[in-house]
């Protein structure tokens, strides 16, 4: 994790001071709501169905487990004892009263957590891999540009009232788990030929009404240029976006309506004169902020210690182990994936006590850092192999050690219509039912990588468009259907799902599912053949026919 | 509205003129883009001038003339179209623009420090109470994290100085 020095303490009790300020001219009606609301969006709060949401940014993904105690105590103290982990690293309380909002901001400065920019018109959180810094075959730890990203875009003078939102990811890893090509940028961390760090910058990549896969506007720059690189982006979106029609003003609207070659002649132009100046970063400023990171001294440890072996024959243990541990850069080291996808749940959802709990098995087994992951799953990023029992049963008795991870039911969902108000559909009790369809862990186990992905509205939350099974709600005369897509993906093969035919109604939508994924375990050449690949190589038809054969 | 210049509430030495007005004899005027560029030289030969410059308009038009002007006013339609803080940098950073950037339109409090930094130096403030509260509303903040053309020093390149006078102190 990074540790904030005297200027990022400073900035961020500066930010509350403000906060506190600007609530308290509000409840005394010197500000309007309108003027309010802009206010509070930069501040990750947002008016919901029911009461004010509180966005909360984990940059990175990169949590301590002191920091994960405070959200448990912000969720017991001001929210209802839980809260709501999203798909770009954020966390919510959905219940929290808009006169207790500075206290609740004040209680997360104090450990280094902060809100600012976590809606509204601005350069949102910068999101990473969640394996970063620790899995195995990376070019290097991203993180360090994520957070010289973070400081860059933070209270930014020129881009805190862009045209629309503005979402950056980053990976440093061949296989992409940040999402990075539906983000306005998207930054694959590569070395040149000269073994100097850049970036593969993309452009233009989001969901939404207007799906769009990022396209790469320049293949290599520098790691030194890249702040001034993304200003010259910003600068020419802020100019030229769209501000007449909020659906059509996101970058990947002028990226494709200019094209991306102009669109990177424009950008290109703009870099040029700005390549040289203030932005320029030296290896000074980069090893500054990478000697805040905390680095865990590894021991040398086997690679199959004996309590893994004797803990093998304990099948629940195994069923556990098969899905949620994943190999990590040291030998005798796993990342253990923390699946927030129990049975009947709504997804991503943790209580206070299991933050607390999770907080303490981190730091007895995971050097105190815990990660978040757009999948809505924690994980720990540092276990010792030999303690990866001892971790079961500790996960096991907060009611975490749930053996679904990457399975069919570890869904990603928005909350939908049950706490927001753009929602058009239900998106927890979709996922709830499902869930409970596949709750047999052996038929799970059997399907086998399958990413069912739930969004309430075409604000696409949810990122339907990338699920292997894509879910959207939509209202048809004040009833709630459902737009099923398959095929979709959003790794580094990153593609948008298939519709498979007309919507169904709210009742049908897991028969639906059932339905497709019979027909996948029907069709699958062999068992190792991933749901989205038997799609990619018979297309939708197969699957269209057999889910409306009968409706 | 009031306009808060120098960190206080002043008159406003420049008379906004329309477009179809007569210009007064004599004293500073406020022009609009299209009134400026249908005759620049005429304009700018009779006194100090001012010219407001809408945001949707490319600054590069308005860069050859700029050492004639006094004042370019630059526009807020909404707090939330932030379109003028690029040209504000542009005008400032770029084309070393030193006459006055007045912030004009919907400049509400809780924009200030974000214009400060952009590089306006006179705001046409919206409302009476945020503009006596100006001079607390810019102390808000005494950190920064990117630099920007108003001379502050970012985050990044304080702590290299503490770096370095650090490593000289040993």
């Amino acid at each position: 994790m990074y540790a904030y020095d005297e200027i990022d303490r400073t900035l961020v009790n500066e930010r509350v001071a403000e906060f506190r300020d600007q609530v308290k001219r509000r409840l005394s009606g010197e500000l309007s709501e309108d003027e309010f609301k802009m206010l509070r969006l930069q501040n990750g709060v947002y008016l919901q169905l029911h009461a004010y949401m509180y966005r909360i940014a984990i940059p990175y993904g990169t949590l301590a487990s002191n920091q994960l105690r405070r959200l448990a105590h912000v969720a017991r103290r001001y929210d209802r004892g839980y809260g709501h982990f999203t798909t770009r690293q954020n966390i919510q309380f959905n219940w929290i009263k808009l006169a207790e909002l500075p206290d609740a901001m004040a209680d997360l400065a104090e450990v280094g957590i902060q809100s600012m920019q976590t809606s509204g018109n601005n350069m949102r959180n910068v999101t990473a891999d969640q394996w970063a810094g620790v899995a195995p075959g990376e070019v290097e730890d991203p993180r360090i540009w994520a957070e010289l990203l973070r400081q860059f875009t933070t209270l930014h003078p020129e881009f805190s009232f862009l045209p629309r939102k503005f979402k950056i990811a980053i990976t440093a890893s061949e296989h992409d788990r940040a999402a990075i090509k539906i983000h306005d940028i998207g930054l694959r961390l590569l070395k040149n030929e000269q073994g100097e760090t850049g970036f593969e910058v993309l452009v233009g990549g989001g969901l939404g009404r207007s799906p769009f896969i990022a396209k790469t506007i320049k293949p290599f720059v520098h790691g030194h240029d890249i702040l001034s690189y993304v200003e010259a982006i910003l600068r020419v979106y802020n100019q030229y976006g769209r501000r007449d029609n909020i659906y059509k003003a996101r970058i990947k609207i002028l990226v494709h309506e200019l094209g991306i070659e102009k669109f990177a002649a424009e950008v290109e132009e703009e870099w040029q004169q700005i390549r040289e100046g203030v932005l320029k970063l030296d290896d000074g400023i980069v090893e500054d902020i990478r000697s805040r990171f905390f680095y865990p001294a590894y021991e040398a440890l086997p690679h199959m210690p004996d309590e893994l072996k004797q803990a093998a024959h304990d099948a629940k243990f195994e069923a556990w182990r098969k899905n949620s541990v994943f190999p990590h850069k040291q030998q005798g080291y796993a990342i253990v994936t923390v699946s927030l996808k129990p049975v009947g749940k709504p997804p991503g959802d943790a209580t206070a006590d299991q933050m607390d709990g999770l907080a303490d098995i981190a730091d007895k087994y995971s050097f105190g850092e815990i990660r978040v992951g757009h999948e809505q799953n924690l994980a720990l990023p540092h276990v010792r192999k030999h303690d990866l029992p001892a971790v079961w049963k500790a996960l096991e008795a907060i009611g975490l050690a749930i053996p679904n991870v990457n399975l069919v039911s570890d869904i990603i969902a928005c909350p939908g219509l049950d706490y927001c108000s753009l929602a058009n559909a239900r998106s927890i009790p979709i996922a709830q039912e499902i869930t409970r369809r596949f709750a047999n862990h052996d038929t799970a186990n059997l399907i086998g990588r399958l990413h069912i992905n739930i969004s309430g509205c075409i604000n696409a939350c949810g990122h339907h468009h990338v699920g292997h099974i894509g879910i959207l709600g939509v209202e048809k005369n004040n009833e709630e259907f459902y737009q099923i897509t398959i095929g979709g993906r959003a790794d580094e093969g990153a593609v948008l799902g298939t519709l498979i035919g007309p919507a169904v109604p709210y009742a049908e939508v897991a028969d639906v599912v059932e339905d497709i994924v019979e027909a996948y375990l029907a069709l699958r050449a062999h068992p190792e053949e991933l749901f989205v690949d038997t799609v990619k190589r018979l297309g939708v038809e197969p699957f269209r026919e057999r889910v409306y054969a009968t409706r | 509205m009031p306009l808060v210049k120098g960190g206080h509430i002043v008159t406003d030495a420049f008379v906004r003129v329309a477009d179809d007005a007569e210009l007064p004899a004599t004293g500073a005027i406020l022009v609009s883009e299209t009134r400026f560029l249908a005759d620049p030289d005429a304009l700018a030969s009779r006194g100090k001038l001012g010219v407001i410059w809408p945001n949707n308009r490319d600054v590069d038009d308005l860069v050859p003339y700029l050492d004639r002007l006094a004042l370019v006013a630059l526009v807020f339609p909404s707090f939330r179209d932030g379109r003028a803080y690029t040209q504000a940098r542009l005008l400032r950073e770029r084309y070393g623009y030193r006459g006055e950037l007045r912030a004009t339109g919907q400049v509400l409090r809780d924009q200030f420090v974000f214009m400060l930094r952009a590089g306006f130096d006179a705001f046409d403030v919206k409302k009476q109470a945020d503009a006596e509260a100006f001079t607390e509303t810019v102390k808000r903040y005494s950190v920064f994290y990117q630099p920007a053309g108003d001379g502050r020093i970012s985050a990044l390149h304080q702590r290299l100085q503490l770096r370095h006078s650090e490593s000289a102190g040993l």
